[in-house]
């Protein structure tokens, strides 16, 4: 058990640098699922070894022991460490609970804010009537209505000289665009920035970043993955765009232009955005679409594929290790305590 | 030219479009200047339509002009201002990557710099708007 509980946790140091090389070889839309589908995956690992050792500690406390028929003895032979290391797996569990709670409340808040934002600005649809209110039919009717047009994503405009825009997930979610940026732009890369930011409603990249950001809690070496994951999602919006508006270059100026517009009235600073060391994320999206064939490293890809399929097989061999032996250990704990029982 | 037919995409996506080209003209439009504005895409009749719409829901308002009607989008105060206030709020965060998509991170110089060369423009340049 004491290796196969530890790998979860070394295995992310090893799987993230290889889940970004082989994000960066593949179309935006698959780099996107790799990123998000190895974080969640070893987060997931990393909290059951965390469960596991914070159980096999709590085993030796007395009184559970004496609940589950469990012998004593028999189990600090078998495992001598496992008192030591339970305190700080359970600290970590906690600290990682914790923090994810944190996460949900900086969301929510966010969220609510963008909320109030565009509600309180000149664009709302017809706001909601009390649903309570209206007879059943009515009600069925607009449910239904609302079902049909769950891809019609209503454009809210804030009457704001600075250049922004982005996605507000929700029901409907909805396109966020500043007066300033509408003027920013010609008409067909207004085009292209509406079906960007639907894009990113249609196809649900929220829930991409949400799952990042719980995975980026629970283990620091996926905490690298957050920012790839956000480029490629960028980026998968930018295909979808370039395809509904039929035209790469206009898209790629689309992009271009609104992020030389938006730093042109620069907001306040934020911390925690450094700017990146080499070309930012910007430059490469707009090279990206400008140049949609680039040469593909198909070796490099094949390697990193390997290396990511690698560490994720044995991440979750290791995890389901550590249970089994565990469960084991507690068979023959509760077999010895009847053995001592008996004789 | 879009792939998708016009009558084909969902009526909020043409909203939406309309509703764009409003906020970035700078003086009321008539159906046919949205047409213009728009690349003359859809047909005149779809954008009546829609500018019907958007008058119905209070998103736009309207003034006659000869035959036609004008179009300018409605801005609420104070909700208008409360709007600012939420957003500089919102600017605050610091880290504001977690829920919300932005269409454009911010520039380093050197992106901005490499950023004009792809796009082989001018320091400075700003595109003005159709009608």
């Amino acid at each position: 058990m004491i290796f196969a509980v530890w790998a979860p946790f070394l295995v992310p140091f090893l799987a993230a640098p290889a889940a970004r090389k082989l994000a960066d070889a593949l179309h935006p839309r698959a780099a996107a699922w790799v990123l998000t589908t190895t974080t969640v995956a070893l987060a997931a690992a990393s909290t059951v070894s965390l469960g596991l050792l914070a159980v096999a500690g709590l085993l030796r406390i007395p009184l559970v022991a004496a609940l589950g028929h469990l012998s004593l003895p028999w189990l600090s032979h078998a495992s001598p460490a496992a008192e030591l290391l339970a305190g700080p797996a359970a600290a970590a569990l906690l600290a990682a609970v914790a923090l994810a709670l944190r996460t949900a409340h900086l969301q929510v808040r966010e969220l609510r804010r963008a909320r109030a934002a565009v509600a309180g600005s000149a664009i709302e649809d017809a706001p909601p009537t009390r649903a309570a209110r209206l007879p059943l039919r009515v009600q069925l009717r607009r449910a239904l209505r609302e079902l049909v047009a769950l891809d019609d994503h209503p454009l809210a405009v804030l009457d704001d000289d600075r250049a922004d825009a982005y996605a507000l997930p929700g029901r409907p979610g909805r396109i966020v665009v500043t007066a300033g940026m509408l003027r920013a732009l010609p008409a067909p890369e207004r085009a292209a920035l509406l079906a960007h930011e639907r894009a990113h409603l249609t196809c649900r990249h929220h829930l991409f970043l949400a799952a990042a950001a719980y995975a980026a809690v629970i283990h620091p070496a996926l905490r690298q993955l957050r920012a790839p994951l956000g480029f490629h999602l960028e980026r998968w919006a930018d295909e979808c765009a370039a395809r509904a508006v039929g035209d790469r270059a206009v898209t790629a100026r689309a992009v271009g232009r609104a992020a030389l517009a938006a730093a042109r009235a620069p907001r306040p600073a934020r911390p925690f955005l450094a700017p990146a060391a080499a070309a930012g994320p910007v430059p490469r999206r707009v090279a990206a679409l400008l140049s949609p064939h680039p040469g593909t490293g198909g070796r490099r890809r094949a390697a990193a594929a390997l290396a990511l399929a690698a560490c994720l097989a044995v991440t979750a061999t290791a995890t389901l290790d550590a249970t089994t032996d565990l469960h084991r250990s507690v068979e023959t704990a509760q077999a010895s305590a009847e053995h001592a029982t008996h004789s | 030219m879009p792939e998708v037919p016009a009558a084909r995409r969902p009526s909020g996506e043409l909203e939406a479009q309309v509703l764009a080209a409003l906020w970035a003209a700078h003086q009321p439009l008539t159906p046919q200047d949205v047409q213009l504005a728009l690349g003359g895409d859809l047909a005149r009749t779809t954008i009546a339509t829609i500018l019907a719409r958007l008058h119905d829901k209070g998103t736009v308002a309207r003034t006659r002009v000869g035959r036609a009607y004008a179009y300018t989008p409605t801005v609420r105060d104070p909700a208008g201002l409360a709007a600012r206030r939420m957003r500089t709020e919102l600017d605050r965060e610091e880290d504001r990557s977690t829920v919300l998509a932005r269409f454009v991170s911010d520039l380093s110089d050197d992106d901005e710099r490499l950023l004009r060369e792809l796009l082989g423009e001018q320091p400075d340049t700003r595109e003005v708007n159709g009608p």
